[in-house]
């Protein structure tokens, strides 16, 4: 890994929540420019944590986190400026429900990027194209499917031309049917070589895009395997038996 | 006794003085709303504020206003201020009273709004590189504000109803200008119930309003179409 390719890095991240629950434990972390890293691990592991640690939605204790070259935790840095270039997607979308999908799409870009609105509706109608739902324009988040709106979600953090998305489980609160039209999404991008990290439990994806596979428990991060590797050969224990769980038999 | 008079009745149901008065009872409906909304969102931010130094004053201005009668603060701002040379007019001290206790009032209902909004919201606009400005304008204020349409349609209901105490000190809406009419022929009953005709259209078409405002502002949430998947 040379290090004028790395796009994120973690060194020694402590977090707490409350005085006793220590969610996060010493997790140092590189991800190269172009890269996809799945983290997976048992619920209550602190992926979710560290993935929104990255861009400052949580708060750590101690450590560093750098994004493109920028500490996170250093209290002078613009935290707006820095957000603006990471995209993220959550597990339950959190699209403004007061707002069409194009409103959606154009908000971000006009008041924080400071495009013009036919600039923004030009982008916006270009994504929505792309992940296939450039007919619903003009519709509510509420007249969407699940599996819609994630992938209107996708394409709002796409309109802010961010430099790597962060994905916390973006599947996980959808219908079984609805899971693949937003992992086809995700799986376009990480073949155009956008720089991704991936709170996942779809191991087929995983198995497909991840250069890299970093498995927690406790709050630590336990392995970091290369993609086909980890799951055919998990060098720790407690891989091995999450591993047993989730993979079909 | 003196009996029901009708031709009384209807002469001061049509009355114009008494109309009148009905219009400046909605000008300062409209006022206190108004006032209200814009001191009580202020008061609200600032009582979420995690600065002591806001939320403090706010509670504490929010604690006094709810826990006085509205009656007695028009009653200290008209007739009592002066002792300490601070003179407000009939109109001035009717307007400052109401905006002053219905802010109070409005800053709880805008803060149950603010805090009724996921906080998945906020990070979804801070993910995309908001600040907390733009956050509170264009996403949090925006739904707070939705979900706080039906208890603003009750406190302009509400407060319709209000304007009626600060004919204590004299200012001259709908209940003041009735009981002025009394002194005429004393058709006091027939008065008083035309003053109640009155109000009772007034909310009556206000609850016309509402329910075409929520139906408006409802849009998008919860609708289904038969296109959805």
């Amino acid at each position: 890994m040379s290090s004028n390719g790395q796009m994120i890095a973690l060194k020694g991240v402590d977090k707490w929540y409350g005085e006793h629950f220590h969610v996060l434990k010493d997790c140092s972390l590189t991800v190269d420019k172009g890269e996809v890293v799945v983290i997976c691990g048992p619920s209550g592991s602190g992926k979710s944590t560290l993935i929104k640690c990255i861009n400052a939605l949580e708060p750590i204790a101690k450590g560093s986190i750098t994004v493109d070259s920028v500490e996170v935790a250093d209290p002078k840095t613009d935290l707006p400026k820095l957000r603006a270039k990471v995209g993220m997607v959550f597990q339950h979308f959190e699209l403004f429900p007061h707002m069409t999908i194009l409103e959606n799409l154009c908000i971000g870009q006009q008041k924080v990027l400071g495009r013009s609105h036919d600039e923004a509706v030009q982008r916006a109608e270009k994504l929505l194209h792309r992940v296939g739902l450039a007919a619903h324009a003009k519709k509510y988040p509420g007249h969407l499917s699940g599996g819609q709106q994630q992938r209107v979600a996708i394409a709002r953090a796409l309109a802010m031309d961010p430099i790597a998305m962060l994905f916390d489980e973006p599947t996980s609160a959808l219908d079984p049917e609805m899971i693949n039209e937003v992992l086809d999404v995700m799986v376009s991008l990480a073949e155009e070589g956008m720089t991704m990290m991936v709170v996942t439990h779809e191991m087929g994806f995983a198995r497909k895009v991840a250069d890299r596979i970093v498995f927690m428990d406790g709050g630590e991060i336990v392995e970091i395997g290369k993609g086909d590797e980890f799951f055919t050969n998990p060098k720790s224990e407690r891989a091995r038996t999450f591993l047993s769980k989730i993979l079909p038999h | 006794m003196q009996g029901w008079n009708w031709n009384g009745f209807f002469e001061y149901l049509t009355n114009y003085y008494l109309f009148q008065g009905a219009l400046v009872t909605l000008g300062l409906t409209v006022f206190a709303m108004t006032a209200g909304l814009i001191i009580g969102f202020i008061l609200a931010v600032m009582r979420m504020s995690p600065y002591r130094i806001l939320s403090v004053p706010a509670y504490f201005y929010i604690w006094i206003m709810r826990g006085t009668p509205l009656l007695v603060q028009l009653i200290i701002i008209y007739t009592g201020l002066p002792q300490l040379g601070i003179k407000f007019t009939v109109v001035e001290s009717t307007l400052i009273g109401l905006a002053l206790c219905e802010a109070a009032y409005l800053a709880e209902i805008v803060r149950a709004g603010i805090a009724a909004v996921p906080k998945g919201q906020v990070n979804a606009a801070r993910a995309i590189g908001m600040r907390e400005s733009q956050i509170l304008r264009y996403i949090v204020a925006p739904q707070a504000f939705r979900i706080i349409i039906p208890p603003l349609g009750n406190s302009v209901n509400g407060v319709l109803k209000t304007t009626s105490i600060a004919s204590v000190i004299s200012m001259n809406e709908l209940l003041r200008r009735t009981q002025v009419l009394i002194q005429e022929k004393f058709l006091v009953l027939e008065l008083f119930v035309v003053a109640a005709i009155y109000y009772l259209v007034m909310t009556t078409i206000w609850e016309l309003i509402q329910s075409r405002i929520e139906k408006r502002f409802g849009r998008g949430y919860g609708q289904m179409t038969p296109d959805m998947h």
